[in-house]
């Protein structure tokens, strides 16, 4: 009984690449004890999920396990038959994957595939549908008994990953893998699934294996915590020992990178890790993180440092841990950017920009009488749920969707047309945009020289040796080597190809850049990076940023003002501080609560129930209403509330007098009085 | 605080062009694909074939031998003689000239302007997309053999009306496919990071997409082509060859499979293993070639 739920010792697994093995776990071992709930975190390419593969026996053909073992439940799992494995699968271990879209089969009805879980353990047909209800009502899908008829599709994204969860709970596991559970998903649904999660393995019992790249997420959900790093194990502990104290280079670099709550582009600079990861399976003798590592000396590279123990069941595998928080900064302390201070006259100016989609009959209002400016050299933080209109606010600017009638687009007091093409050149080069995914957004089957040289002929009629000379400086200012001009973007790592892609915005000297998530598809090291970049080019050039973004740091981190939009309307928006800081909207409020943190401090919590509602039907009056947590009565349902100016500066569209709203927002919210819904059958 | 060197120092990358590693990547694993180079070899005997033709062939192909016709396979006529006493041997040969040079240029035309047409409708979407698409429908419900004769009865047999009523066929069939790709192409950034930059519509289809989307066109071209040997041959054995004194496998068979009955089946036999070859040699290469792009 009291043997760990799982237990890895010395775990060596290869892959084989072109006939050679190449090691993606170095003698890994860890153990997750019942009950216990760990977290393994390292950026893309470290072995985590790996790691959790071959718990699950599921490594591709071309994986192997050389040697080591893994205990589950004190059962030797590599020298399990493959009818045992399944029969481990079935009732021991169970996996929730990143993507629950592609872990539900899209055929068959969910409470369906639930009930399959238990007439596999032997359940018959009634009683099997009877517990798979049960479980979406322990995973809080409202209406249980809808739910079970529905089909995966006709499910949002979190509600996907609650079926996918009970699921993996029906056979009752001794442990639960969750790898990058709400990777896809917005905050505030993933805080409702985290703490579903909590709640759940309160009731069951169950260990979990926690697999993120999210520091934070592993903080709030873990006891324990694992970094790896390269497939080895560099530092294990408390997950607040390890946080508060970390005493390995990397996770001190690490935590180093993330912009948290109260770093600013004015003060702080962030922090970032030199190099990049080892190649998959190269020779590593010495310690594996001593070629990015700070405090490297002639040792690191010849003896592999032991895991040295450091109390209370903290151990680091550093040969200088104890001098490890010490590392030396990457970067010069000097802050990245300055604040804008000019509050003059908006250089982009938006006036009842609106956007309706028709679709057979049905129009989609995305967004709807914005009314936003920005100055010169400021950056405006746009943020908000995903569907909410960021994007086609970015898009409406850029010219790429045409605005509704009626909207007036401005760009230094004069009119834009509402299409690109119409626009003059001047006006074109003036606004460019770099964009989320730079694999998309690079057209792979060009040289870098010609993606950025494209933009300076096109652009500013750049030619011949005045076009070379133009892109070594744009290299150059975008930390990007020469050498590399020839390259193609499949030769390029995520980091240097959104270096390209910025280069290739700022080719034309654009007064407004819209940079629409461009670090979210990055590791929070190279984002460190980014991020500082954009914040150093806007000191350069004194650049427009229009910077989206769902992650509430980054946006903190660059912002001078916030606009946030809910349901394409604009809800809030006013300087960073101001909006970070009550008195809020309630839907700000909501949002930031939602965040978990680094710190790990306990802060008041909100929970918006249920989901964003359709925008082809949105709610009567305040929008946001359905899902308020301070929720005021039937004004909310009747009357849209004006976007009030409350202080200088700091607009909010809410009912509650901002006085009110500061003295609510100073204590915890009270437990909201659901009022009788139908939503049930509409979400 | 020691300032160390910059985090953003690029990964060294050998200056090696990755494009030209990954053809000839691909082009290693076609050589090592049996079916490509079995196919290969015998496509290489038909262009051989249809090149010297008239150099390797035994006897003239077009020379009449009245008194010696319909013999059976022997030492003089290894593949016998036909109902005007030429050498089989000599016309299956020889015949390979008009069908190698025929089918490509049918292929060709119909995979540029399918190319093209499905560029156009892919990128602009909308009633262009829609019309044509309809249009294309229309057209490829009647069997291409019919279409073929149709414009043959309208504008009389030749070369020329047979490359371009199988080209203009194939550009329908092509264009769909084009247009599949260039759907999922113009949804991608760059196309957006284009239009930023207010290029022209044609740039960014032939100069942006077009690259991106060579995969399917390539395996579209060698699939088609063995359908636009098919097809020339199957006109031909209908009596719309383009030259009856010209050697030509379908006109061939098409001139003796009633001689079948009588017991001759060399003049039938011999064309029809060589359309079969050559129809599967290229078989053989598509596929070959489909595989190596799914990779």
């Amino acid at each position: 009984m009291n043997e760990p739920a799982i237990q890895l010792q010395d775990l060596e697994v290869v892959y084989r690449v072109r006939g050679v093995d190449r090691p993606v776990l170095r003698s890994l071992s860890l153990t997750v004890e019942k009950g216990e709930s760990y977290g393994l975190v390292g950026e893309s390419g470290c072995g985590k999920t790996t790691a959790a593969f071959t718990i699950m026996r599921y490594l591709p053909r071309n994986g192997r396990v050389v040697s080591g073992s893994i205990h589950a439940d004190g059962d030797d799992l590599l020298a399990m038959g493959e009818a045992e494995v399944r029969r481990l699968r079935a009732s021991t271990v169970s996996m929730v994957y990143q993507n629950p879209g592609a872990a539900l089969n899209p055929a068959i009805r969910v409470g369906d595939q639930i009930a399959e879980v238990f007439r596999l353990r032997g359940h018959d047909k009634g009683e099997s549908l009877d517990r798979a209800q049960e479980m979406l009502r322990k995973v809080q899908i409202s209406d249980p008994a809808g739910g079970m008829r529905r089909y995966p599709h006709q499910l949002s994204g979190g509600g996907q990953q609650r079926v996918v969860i009970a699921m993996a709970l029906a056979s009752d596991p001794t442990l639960l893998i969750l790898d990058e559970p709400t990777t896809g998903l917005d905050a505030t649904v993933e805080a409702e699934v985290l703490d579903l999660v909590a709640a759940l393995r309160q009731e069951f019992g169950t260990s979990v294996l926690f697999i993120s790249h999210n520091l934070a997420v592993i903080r709030k959900m873990c006891e324990r915590v694992g970094v790896l790093y390269a497939g080895r194990l560099v530092e294990e502990g408390e997950a607040e020992t390890v946080f508060t104290e970390p005493r390995h280079p990397y996770t001190v670099g690490l935590l180093r990178c993330i912009p948290r709550g109260g770093l600013r582009k004015d003060r702080d600079r962030l922090d970032t890790i030199p190099g990049y990861l080892p190649q998959l399976g190269a020779h590593l003798p010495g310690c594996v993180f001593a070629d990015r590592c700070g405090l490297v000396k002639e040792i690191c590279r010849t003896d592999e440092p032991p895991l040295h123990p450091l109390g209370n069941g903290h151990s680091s595998r550093c040969h200088f841990h104890d001098k490890a928080a010490a590392v030396p900064y990457t970067g010069s302390s000097i802050p990245a950017g300055a604040a804008a201070t000019a509050n003059g006259e908006g250089l982009v100016k938006l006036e009842n920009a609106s956007k309706t989609y028709s679709h057979e009959g049905s129009t989609v209002r995305a967004l709807v009488d914005v009314d936003l400016s920005i100055a010169a050299g400021e950056t405006l933080g746009l943020v908000g749920e995903s569907g909410c209109g960021k994007t086609t606010l970015a898009r409406v600017l850029l010219g790429l969707t045409p605005a509704d009638e009626g909207s007036i687009i401005e760009l230094d007091g004069r009119r834009l047309a509402a299409r690109i093409v119409k626009r003059d050149a001047a006006q074109v080069r003036a606004l460019q945009t770099v964009f989320q995914n730079p694999d998309s957004a690079l057209n792979r089957r060009f040289t870098v020289r010609r993606i950025i040289g494209r933009a300076l002929t096109k652009l500013v009629g750049a030619r011949g040796e005045q076009r070379e000379q133009r892109l070594r400086e744009i290299a150059s200012s975008v930390r990007f080597d020469e050498r590399l001009l020839s390259a193609r973007p499949v030769q390029l790592s995520g980091g240097l190809k959104q270096r390209v892609a910025i280069g290739r915005a700022f080719a034309g000297e654009p007064r407004v850049v819209v940079c629409d998530e461009p670090t979210s598809a990055l590791d929070v090291s190279v984002q460190a990076a980014i991020l500082n970049l954009l914040a150093d080019l806007q000191a350069e050039e004194g650049v427009t940023y229009l910077f989206i973004s769902h992650d509430l740091g980054v946006v903190r981190y660059l912002a001078d003002r916030i606009a946030v939009l809910y349901l394409g309307r604009l809800m809030e928006v006013g300087r960073a501080e101001a909006v970070f800081n009550p008195p809020h909207h309630p839907y700000t409020e909501a949002l930031l609560s939602a965040v978990p943190t680094l710190e790990g401090e306990e802060r008041p919590r909100i929970r918006l129930e249920g989901e964003i509602p359709s925008a082809s039907d949105p709610p009567s009056g305040c929008v946001f209403h359905t899902r308020c947590p301070r929720y005021l009565g039937a004004i909310c349902d009747e009357q849209e509330p004006p976007l009030a100016e409350v202080e200088r500066g700091h607009f909010i569209r809410c009912h509650i007098p901002v006085d009110e709203l500061r003295r609510i927002q100073a204590e915890p919210p009270p437990p909201r009085v659901l009022q009788p819904t139908e939503s049930n059958t509409t979400s | 605080m020691t300032v160390l060197e910059d985090p953003t120092a690029p990964i060294i990358i050998p200056t090696r062009d990755e494009a030209k590693i990954a053809r000839r990547e691909r082009i290693r694993l076609l050589m090592r694909s049996p079916a490509f180079v079995v196919g290969l070899i015998i496509l290489a005997f038909w262009i051989v074939c249809a090149i010297f033709g008239s150099l390797i062939a035994p006897q003239n192909a077009q020379a009449d031998d009245i008194l010696n016709k319909l013999a059976a396979p022997s030492g003089d006529h290894l593949f016998g003689t036909d109902r005007l006493g030429r050498d089989v041997l000599s016309r299956v040969i020889e015949g390979a000239r008009t069908i190698l040079i025929m089918a490509p240029l049918a292929t060709l035309l119909g995979t540029i302007v399918g190319t093209a047409i499905g560029l156009v409708t892919g990128y602009y979407r909308g009633a262009i997309d829609e019309v044509s698409m309809r249009v294309v429908d229309a057209l490829l419900s009647v069997p291409i053999i019919i279409t073929a004769l149709l414009a043959i009865a309208a504008v009389g047999t030749s070369r020329l009306t047979l490359i371009l009523v199988i080209g203009v066929v194939f550009a329908m069939i092509i264009a769909k496919t084009v247009r599949a790709a260039v759907l999922g192409e113009r949804e991608l950034d760059y196309v957006q990071a284009a239009r930023l930059r207010n290029e022209r519509s044609p740039y960014i289809m032939f100069v942006e997409i077009l690259p991106n989307v060579m995969g399917p066109i390539v395996v579209e071209f060698t699939v088609r082509l063995g359908y636009a040997i098919f097809t020339i041959a199957t006109l031909a054995f209908l009596g719309f060859g383009a030259d009856p004194s010209i050697p030509d496998w379908g006109t061939d068979i098409g001139e003796h499979y009633s001689f079948i009955s009588a017991g001759v089946w060399w003049a039938v036999l011999f064309p029809a293993i060589a359309i079969a070859t050559l129809i599967v040699a290229i078989n053989l290469i598509a596929d070959s070639i489909a595989q190596t792009f799914e990779r």
